[in-house]
């Protein structure tokens, strides 16, 4: 069975899609979703979906498994600039960090993470380079 | 409202210690401080103990080590800034006329490998997105633009960091190493090599804080600032390590806010400063507080670095000790250990390591919370 590696962070279909809030108090656009506002203190965030395209910002590749994590190394981390004005900390799709550049369009995409001890197929959310 | 002296210092060398437990750390560092203070038990009406992985009661396990119990004790954990943190608390105490003298300590022994926090939830974890390396290669990787920091820049911060850290006998590393040494240790997250990047590591530091008005000692040493702020949100590369933030880059860091409010404090700027113990976690974080500290303008640590100010003989030396990049990191102990250095670079007690006629001294730490610390001392 595919799960999500946590319940309320992106929507598995097809397309993908990445749920975040907007505070109707300050406008600004959350990630996660959240139902109080860091920025303004406001309880007023109500749920948006994000873009699914938005910009390479920074990128970089973890070559070692990190503590508590259960997928494949190297892989590829990085963050992505979405036009609601919100920078997003995710994984990537690519992880050898000499094939991306600043700016570059991305797309978000649903990937295999690891298999876990209950026979399920865990998967999280990722941006990789827009296809030509 | 009467002003903070430092009347004692000791220090536990960092480093690994089997077999020495963080308790035995501490009291070995807390007994060194009192001595060179000349305090003796039931001399101190309070204790504040920074840790983040001593567990409960660390302080009270080293006082009762020692015989020393019945005051508060209090355990601190504001992650790398932790001793910072307790300092803060220790001074304001003292300036309030709550306490005549306060003992600061820091002890820890930290878990080897990359440092697991319980900040991240597990989901964050399994998927990859808790790894602290990468958010200090993005961070650097940010700065290299912003600031023209290259690669070599961040080898050359190890070199200088790990030479002056040779001639620091309480520093892990004392052996000093060359660019083409930290460029061919491996790449842990691009940009950043292994020894870019400090060791988490064990060893403890105790300061002993007195009223101006009683302290004595031959070269009196003034707590003119201890500041400890958290982050304001917005940044993504924050170190309250968010999942996201604003397309902004007009929100100051947590180190400017603490620093900002420190100049105020001692009633100095950044350009009174003649020696200066920073976060180098890793080595473009070193350059990072250049900028956010206001040692330099926005997008000029590349450029000091490069006028050779910050190297020892330089105008303004940063990390003498050696860093963190020398003496590896035990979070509760190493702002206390900066403290420690500034100290007695501020007596003259440095040796090879002297920053000659040092008068104006600060120490930063930042980290996880998101915490920064920022301490002024001058004599």
């Amino acid at each position: 069975v595919r799960v999500m590696v946590r319940d309320g962070l992106f929507r598995d279909g097809e397309p993908p899609t990445l749920l975040g809030s907007r505070c109707g108090a300050c406008g600004s656009v959350l990630f996660p979703r959240s139902e109080t506002c860091p920025y303004c203190a406001s309880s007023d965030p109500e749920p948006v979906d994000l873009s699914r395209r938005g910009s390479l910002w920074a990128w970089t590749a973890v070559t070692a498994p990190p503590p508590g994590y259960k997928g494949d190394v190297p892989f590829g981390v990085g963050i992505v600039e979405l036009p609601e004005g919100v920078r997003v900390i995710t994984r990537l799709t690519e992880h050898d960090p000499g094939t991306l550049s600043e700016g570059q369009p991305m797309q978000l995409a649903i990937v295999p993470l690891h298999h876990d001890g209950d026979g399920n197929d865990v998967v999280t959310y990722a941006f990789g380079p827009v296809s030509p | 409202m009467t002003g903070v002296a430092v009347a004692g210092v000791g220090m536990h060398p960092f480093g690994r210690f089997d077999g020495v437990s963080t308790t035995d750390m501490g009291a070995g560092a807390v007994r060194a401080a009192l001595r060179e203070a000349g305090v003796e038990r039931g001399g101190f009406q309070a204790a504040f103990c920074g840790t983040a992985y001593g567990g409960v009661a660390t302080g009270h396990k080293v006082l009762s080590r020692l015989g020393m119990t019945g005051m508060p004790i209090v355990d601190v954990e504001a992650g790398c800034a932790s001793g910072g943190a307790a300092l803060m608390l220790a001074a304001g105490a003292i300036r309030a006329g709550q306490y005549d003298t306060v003992l600061v300590f820091g002890t820890e022994k930290m878990p080897k490998g990359i440092i697991r926090s319980s900040f991240f939830e597990p989901w964050q974890e399994e998927a990859g997105l808790a790894a602290t390396p990468a958010f200090f290669a993005l961070r650097a990787q940010r700065l290299g633009r912003a600031s023209g920091v290259t690669k070599d820049h961040l080898a050359r911060v190890v070199v200088k960091n790990r030479r002056q850290g040779a001639q620091n006998p309480d520093a892990m590393f004392q052996k000093e190493t060359t660019v083409e040494e930290v460029l061919a240790s491996r790449v842990v997250c691009e940009p950043l090599h292994l020894f870019m990047l400090c060791s988490p590591n064990e060893g403890a530091a105790a300061v002993v804080l007195r009223r101006a008005d009683r302290a004595a000692g031959a070269v009196p040493v003034t707590l003119a600032a201890a500041v400890l702020r958290s982050h304001v949100p917005g940044p993504v590369l924050s170190e309250s390590t968010p999942l996201s933030g604003l397309a902004d880059d007009g929100v100051p860091a947590p180190t400017t806010l603490a620093a900002t409010a420190a100049y105020e404090e001692a009633s100095l700027g950044a350009p009174d400063l003649d020696v200066v113990e920073c976060q180098d976690t890793d080595a473009a974080r070193e350059l990072q507080s250049y900028e956010e500290l206001g040692l330099v303008e926005p997008g000029g640590a590349a450029a000091l670095f490069d006028s050779g100010a910050t190297a020892l003989g330089g105008r303004l030396p940063v990390n003498p000790s050696g860093g963190l990049l020398s003496k590896g990191e035990p979070l509760g102990a190493s702002a206390l250990g900066q403290v420690v250095e500034l100290v007695r670079q501020l007596r003259g007690e440095c040796g090879p390591r002297q920053v000659d006629g040092a008068k104006t001294a600060l120490s930063h730490t930042v980290g996880r919370g998101a915490n920064a610390g920022v301490i002024v001392l001058t004599r």
